[in-house]
């Protein structure tokens, strides 16, 4: 996904020049960075040279909205990406043991991707489903009543079903 | 044929996660070896609030809400309440219906029975992706009435009648500051809905896009027509993917049966609606940041006056509501501003939407007339404190809130009491705290939130906020000194007055709330070095009891080798090399170790 091919480039300068009729053109710059990351999984810096070309902005003002945001990747994504609620919700039920965990199992922070590649650990804010607190979300799933004994279970299971695709 | 039955299933997170959509898989197919395809219409609809009860299922007619459902029990269901018409009690929420105290569906149930439903009137009971259950339950019906028979300026006075105060947290009058932005002159003027949603512990603005989405267009087209805007714009949380498609969809047949685009309806009138999104910037929900993020700018607030309705968006006249201030609109145009004015308290008028959550039996999303007590929120609606616990607080207003002990539990909702009390109304998160909670620790956890989320702009509230998360986390890891607890009430006056903006402005109160009310666990971290709660880990000691039988299955797992014994013989933990890592005391599976 996160390789930069000439295809996505042109979707890229399709999606701007789409922008570009409407008024006020540069007030769509985060929704180009979402399509960015939604190309890539992530804000590569070469694309953002391409966007700052294409929208008539400086890189710099492009970086500057990029870091700001959280929701914006500036580095490559593991294959899945484990997003642990810290919403008051979670909190209060125990976010922060699973969170502990999560980190021991995978040997990394929060931002950071796992060797293997195979997970990005992100937090999020209130997923919505403080009714089964403590909740991660792996690729756009939501796990709820979680422990820090059966988030690794969980996580176990990601690695052999990736491990059964490879072999 | 025409359907005979409807089963309605919540499609909501909780009930997604709780396996809703098998089950309506299961459903289909059950209906179709029955041979009731036909008969038997499946709906799906959003959140419902009784989360906890998920997944839910109604039936109708007759109005009976099953809860737990797996997909077991589908065949029962299917043969016993659509069959020979039986309902199954086994399931039911509710068995019977002695009184209808106000939607009918929702019966007798204490969860509902004290509620009521203005802004969520309709979610959890149509299909938010169906235009036409929209519109069979008097929807758009406002918009045409204010086209054809209301002037802008009636429309404005009928807001004001009402009563409505923003639901966004600050609690300003709605219908002032549509009378400001109407008043502004020139042709170019913008409307936009807040779905920033950013309290960390509150999804009601999710749940009534997602369950309504109709409700809140309605209601921002009502807001162009009467200030004079052509154009709207939903700013929506990227981290909301159900909702973002859900307004995307309704949107879409909007337009298509002319209720947005070129003269709306008939009339004069054209309004077209564009949704942007947000990328994670907690700040952004600030009415001046989140304008010059739709511009495509970093969301930096900025100083007011110049205020949105008169310099907002682009620089035009700009009118901003939350998402639930807008669903509450559609409602005052049918009913009148004088109805809605009778629900509430003197100075607060209408409902409040919460999301209930933490150590409370119901927890899901609520909506309830002003004035109600959060005793009643919490025991009649919320079902009390499970597992026998003893309540301690409740939290409302997220990280610009406060906690507030039990002396206050008969405090009644409205925005003036509950400042009063020392915290605020806030957007509508209500989280429920039990005596394994420490206030110290939670005062750190939302101090640690609005830190990472200051935009760094006010030297306060950045650098006030990183100087009171290291006293705080110096207490929390037993380094607690006397004079602490001072310099934190110091630190967080000054942080209040200097800062520009709203996040900053409340940043502190979380600590200072918890100052107020729970200055002994501040206390007993700094000179007794103990946390009751038993959550911050440096004060923790683990302590192995007689009921260990020796399994080892603890002296395994610990990383730096503290523990001791032989098998089948009590172990027993060295204090000296223990690193407090709790892993024992999750493995022992004969609850032999605890904390003290
Ligand atoms: C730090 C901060 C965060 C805010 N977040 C939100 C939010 O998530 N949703 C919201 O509607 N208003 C939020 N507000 C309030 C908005 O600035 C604004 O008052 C509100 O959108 C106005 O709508 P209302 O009058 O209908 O409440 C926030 C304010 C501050 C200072
Ligand atoms: S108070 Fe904080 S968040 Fe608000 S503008 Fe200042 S630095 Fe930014
Ligand atoms: S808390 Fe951790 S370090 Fe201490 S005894 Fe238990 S496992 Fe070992
Ligand atoms: S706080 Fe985690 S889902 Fe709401």
């Amino acid at each position: 996904m996160s390789e930069i091919t000439q295809e996505k480039m042109d979707q890229i300068k399709a999606y701007i020049d789409r922008v570009k009729q409407q008024p006020y053109p540069t007030s769509y710059l985060i929704a180009v960075l979402h399509y960015v990351q939604g190309l890539f999984g992530y804000v590569p810096r070469e694309v953002m040279d391409f966007v700052a070309q294409e929208m008539n902005l400086p890189t710099a003002h492009i970086w500057g909205v990029a870091t700001f945001y959280h929701y914006f990747n500036l580095k490559p994504i593991g294959k899945h990406v484990i997003s642990v609620c810290m919403g008051t919700a979670c909190y209060v039920k125990g976010a922060h043991d699973v969170l502990e965990a999560i980190k021991r199992e995978l040997q990394i922070q929060v931002g950071q991707t796992s060797e293997d590649r195979l997970f990005t650990l992100q937090e999020a804010r209130c997923l919505g489903a403080c009714g089964i607190a403590p909740v991660i979300m792996i690729d756009g799933k939501i796990h709820g009543e979680l422990t820090a004994k059966s988030v690794v279970e969980l996580i176990h299971r990601y690695r052999k079903a990736a491990r059964g695709k490879t072999a | 044929m025409r359907a005979k039955s409807i089963l309605t299933l919540c499609d909501g997170p909780t009930c997604i996660y709780k396996n809703s959509r098998a089950i309506r898989d299961a459903l289909e197919t059950e209906l179709k070896n029955q041979g009731l395809s036909d008969e038997v219409g499946i709906h799906i609809s959003g959140c419902l609030g009784m989360c906890s009860k998920g997944p839910i299922l109604i039936v109708n007619p007759g109005y009976t809400i099953y809860g737990g459902v797996t997909v077991q029990d589908i065949p029962e269901i299917v043969q016993e309440h659509l069959v020979r018409r039986r309902p199954v009690a086994r399931l039911a929420v509710q068995e019977d219906h002695l009184y209808n105290r106000f939607f009918r569906i929702f019966g007798d149930v204490d969860f509902f029975g004290r509620q009521m439903r203005i802004a969520l009137r309709n979610c959890g009971i149509i299909d938010p992706e169906k235009i036409d259950d929209y519109l069979s339950v008097r929807g758009y019906e406002a918009l045409a009435k204010v086209l054809t028979a209301m002037s802008p300026r009636e429309v404005i006075d009928e807001v004001k009648k009402s009563g409505l105060r923003g639901r966004g947290g600050a609690g300003f009058p709605t219908g002032l500051k549509w009378e400001f932005t109407a008043r502004e002159t020139g042709n170019e003027k913008y409307v936009i809905c807040n779905a920033d949603e950013g309290d960390p512990g509150a999804f009601m603005d999710r749940s009534a896009i997602e369950g309504d989405p109709h409700t809140v267009l309605e209601g921002i087209i009502i807001g162009g027509y009467a200030i004079g805007a052509a154009k709207g714009i939903v700013y929506i949380r990227a981290e909301y993917p159900l909702a973002i498609q859900r307004l995307e969809k309704a949107i879409a047949a909007a337009r298509e049966n002319g209720l947005l685009g070129k003269r709306i309806l008939g009339s004069d009138f054209s309004f077209d609606m564009e949704i942007r999104l947000g990328a994670g910037a907690f700040v952004c929900g600030e009415e001046t940041a989140l304008i010059h993020s739709i511009e495509g700018r970093r969301g930096m607030p900025t100083p007011r006056p110049p205020y949105p309705s008169v310099k907002g968006l682009f620089g035009k006249p700009t009118l901003i509501n939350n998402v639930e201030t807008w669903a509450n609109i559609p409602v005052i145009m049918l009913d009148g501003g004088e109805w809605f004015s009778t629900v509430g308290t003197e100075t607060s008028k209408g409902t409040k939407v919460f999301a209930l959550a933490g150590k409370v039996h119901n927890t899901g999303l609520i909506e309830v007339p002003m004035g109600t007590t959060l005793r009643e929120i919490i025991y009649d609606i919320g079902g009390g404190i499970p597992n026998g616990k003893k309540f301690k607080a409740v939290q409302t207003g997220g990280p610009s809130g406060g906690c507030l002990p039990e002396e206050y539990l008969d405090t009644q909702i409205d925005y003036e009491s509950l400042a009063a009390a020392g915290s605020i109304m806030g957007s509508g998160g209500m989280i429920v705290i039990d005596e394994d909670s420490c206030m110290v620790n939670l005062a750190k956890f939302f101090l640690e939130f609005t830190q990472d989320e200051s935009c760094g702009k006010c030297t306060p509230c950045r650098g006030g906020t990183k100087r009171m998360l290291e006293i705080l986390t110096r207490i929390t890891e037993g380094n607690g000194k006397e004079g602490d607890i001072e310099k934190l009430e110091r630190l967080g006056q000054m942080i209040k007055k200097a800062s520009l903006c709203g996040l900053g402005q409340s940043a502190p109160n979380p600590v200072l709330s918890t100052l107020k009310n729970f200055r002994h666990e501040y206390e007993e971290h700094i000179f007794q070095k103990k946390c009751r709660a038993g959550i911050c880990s440096a004060l923790v000691t683990y302590e192995i009891t007689e009921k260990c039988i020796g399994c080892g299955a603890c002296r395994r797992v610990c990383p730096v080798n503290a523990i001791s014994g032989k098998r089948q013989e009590r172990h027993a933990i060295n204090q000296e090399t223990c690193i407090k890592c709790g892993q024992c005391f999750t493995t022992c599976k004969f609850d032999a170790i605890v904390k003290a």
